[in-house]
């Protein structure tokens, strides 16, 4: 895992991608400090960062795009699998090392509360655990963006892809508000999900069988429960869908309380997504 | 050393790899042959766990390289198909984290990346990034990578592919030199260069394992009778009224080729002719007819080869059509 690190960390500071990263984050901290904190006077870091969050879906697809995809292109893969390492350690290696672009600039804004206290009184407590939390939805939207970079051998596709998802992320809970919360409404997407969900087993097994079996059983059992209690599903998939915006749970942070709830949530969101890249590197190796 | 029990690796419908068995011994080199698709590349990618097999299984020092990957790995170098390296990378930095990934101690690292530079003769561009190098030296770094950590067994994927005759020398010298303290399996579809360098010949053709054996062997085995050729200055009836009474002869088939003259093929059951080849010698100088052309002949590797991928061809073509036949 060590050399996977090494290598990995260094391969983003001889290329361009570890310098566009660090620079993209601290110009836009930069605007923001001055505009927010400097030229209108608040005196709350928070807010720089609440506003500079839309940064990631710029930078995370840039970081993270060639991350695996480029690996199999390269067919640089098959030295990985070669080698006396597991792919939880080749994925953890890499993983680290992104994390470690992360925190680059982290450490570097992490000294802008010190330097506006000079001017003025800001609240420590807020401003740092605002960080921390910047951090961890960081860290939860690289692990999001090297599984998909893990699905593609196209860095561009990874990047699209990985674009989209978040974009979509930052939206979901503006969305949330077009959805009816009509029980009917919950179940109609319910359904319409659990199709889906058969049709991607199909793509990625080509087992019409199992494709079959997962999709109808999953259709049946939201009739089912439809029809038992329909009060079940009322406003379900607003709950659904604003629960899993990692930006709303960032705001927390930056409306002043320090939610351990919603660490762990970026946390589990994180080991989900890196357990799905190692699964789907293995993968690679079945087909 | 290396055992690999009824291997077979199905994509969908169509089997690349089918039931293939076969037990590699320390200290030789082994020769994998067989046209392109046969098979290879695939069996390769199992026996050094790139790749999962459908069924079957790989022992290399007793560890299955399925349920124990790590020891097992730590005793193979593997050179794939396509030279696994990092275009922005020195040839010193990659080999330095190939190095650091097969857990080589610290203190060894350095001394480790300057031998095997050394072996592939690849040091003077040490400081070169390996996306500006040519394709021969690529492959060169490829082969320094799988040998870093001097593994007891190393598996070449054709190996001298890309490379121009100076370099497949050396490399082949190379490869020779790693015959006494390792084992080395390397694939090629040129049946000249599998003779040269191993030791024993594996092919393979539409995954299905043809002959595993010695050269001399493969040989002895499917070379089939001896044959003289000769070419007299005479007609037909005359040669073959001369040959009649000679002993040791199967059978003749002639040819009459222009300005009179007769070629006549002969087979014979003699391992060694040279009696019937003295023979024949005496009774046309005794005749008083020139002799232009005498000869002997014995199919080599290469007519064996081609003869056992026809036979794996018209065998695959019957079970396609018994396949299809079915549905």
């Amino acid at each position: 895992m060590k050399a996977i690190y090494k290598n990995e960390l260094k391969s983003y500071f001889t290329s361009m991608t570890g310098y566009i990263f660090v620079g993209f984050m601290l110009l836009f901290a930069g605007i923001y400090t001055l505009a927010i904190c400097l030229k209108s006077g608040f005196p709350s870091f928070e807010y720089v960062l609440s506003n500079m969050s839309f940064c990631f879906f710029i930078i995370v697809p840039v970081i993270t795009m060639k991350v695996l995809s480029e690996e199999k292109r390269q067919k640089t893969d098959q030295l990985l699998y070669s080698l006396p390492i597991s792919t939880t350690d080749v994925i953890l290696g890499k993983y680290f090392a992104l994390l470690t672009v992360l925190a680059v600039p982290l450490v570097i804004m992490a000294f802008y509360p010190v330097i506006l206290s000079a001017y003025g009184t800001i609240y420590f407590p807020t401003a740092y655990g605002a960080l921390i939390g910047f951090f961890f939805m960081g860290a939860a939207f690289l692990a999001i963006g090297l599984f998909i970079s893990s699905v593609t051998e196209s860095q561009m596709i990874a990047a699209g892809l990985c674009f989209v998802v978040l974009l979509l992320n930052y939206f979901i809970s503006e969305l949330t508000s077009v959805i009816s919360s009509a029980a009917y409404v919950s179940f109609m997407i319910v359904m319409i999900v659990a199709v889906l969900a058969g049709v991607v087993i199909y793509l990625m097994t080509k087992n019409l069988f199992a494709s079959f079996l997962i999709g109808g059983v999953l259709v049946v059992a939201a009739a089912l429960t439809y029809y038992a209690k329909a009060s079940l599903y009322e406003g379900l998939v607003k709950k659904v869908m604003s629960s899993v915006s990692l930006f709303d749970r960032f705001y927390t942070f930056v409306s002043g309380s320090f939610n351990l709830t919603e660490i762990v949530f970026f946390i589990s969101v994180c080991v989900l997504f890196i357990f799905l890249s190692v699964q789907s590197l293995e993968k690679r190796r079945w087909s | 050393m290396i055992e690999v029990s009824h291997l077979t690796k199905r994509y969908g419908d169509h089997e690349a790899v089918k039931d293939i068995s076969f037990t590699v011994e320390k200290g030789r080199i082994y020769g994998f042959l067989g046209p392109n698709g046969a098979g290879k590349s695939t069996t390769m990618n199992i026996i050094t766990g790139c790749l999962s097999a459908t069924e079957g299984n790989v022992t290399i020092n007793g560890h299955d390289i399925f349920e124990e990957p790590k020891e097992a790995k730590r005793s193979i170098g593997y050179l794939p198909e396509q030279p696994p390296v990092y275009l922005e990378e020195t040839i010193e930095e990659y080999l330095r984290f190939v190095a650091g990934a097969k857990k080589i101690p610290k203190k060894e690292i350095q001394d480790e990346v300057e031998r095997v530079m050394e072996a592939t003769k690849t040091t003077i561009f040490r400081n070169r990034l390996i996306k500006n190098l040519s394709k021969g030296y690529r492959q060169r770094v490829g082969i320094a990578q799988a040998l870093l950590g001097d593994p007891e067994v190393i598996i070449l994927d054709e190996p001298t592919v890309g490379l121009d005759p100076m370099q497949i020398i050396e490399i082949r010298d190379l490869i020779h030199g790693l015959k006494d303290d390792h084992t080395v399996i390397l694939s090629s579809h040129i049946l000249s260069e599998v003779q040269e360098i191993c030791q024993v010949i594996i092919m393979i053709a539409h995954g299905k394992l043809i002959a595993c054996d010695t050269p001399e062997n493969l040989q002895r085995q499917f070379a089939g009778d001896m044959k003289v050729e000769i070419t007299a200055e005479t007609g037909e009836a005359e040669v073959k009224a001369l040959l009649e009474d000679l002993p040791d002869i199967d059978s003749v088939k002639f040819e009459v080729l222009e300005d009179g003259r007769t070629k006549a093929v002969i087979t014979t059951p003699l391992l060694q002719p040279e009696q019937l080849t003295r023979a024949v010698f005496q009774t046309f100088a005794n005749a008083g007819i020139p002799l232009l052309e005498l000869k002997t002949v014995q199919s080599d590797l290469e007519d064996i080869f081609i003869e056992l991928t026809n036979q794996a061809d018209e065998e695959y073509a019957r079970e396609e059509e018994r396949r299809s036949a079915a549905l």
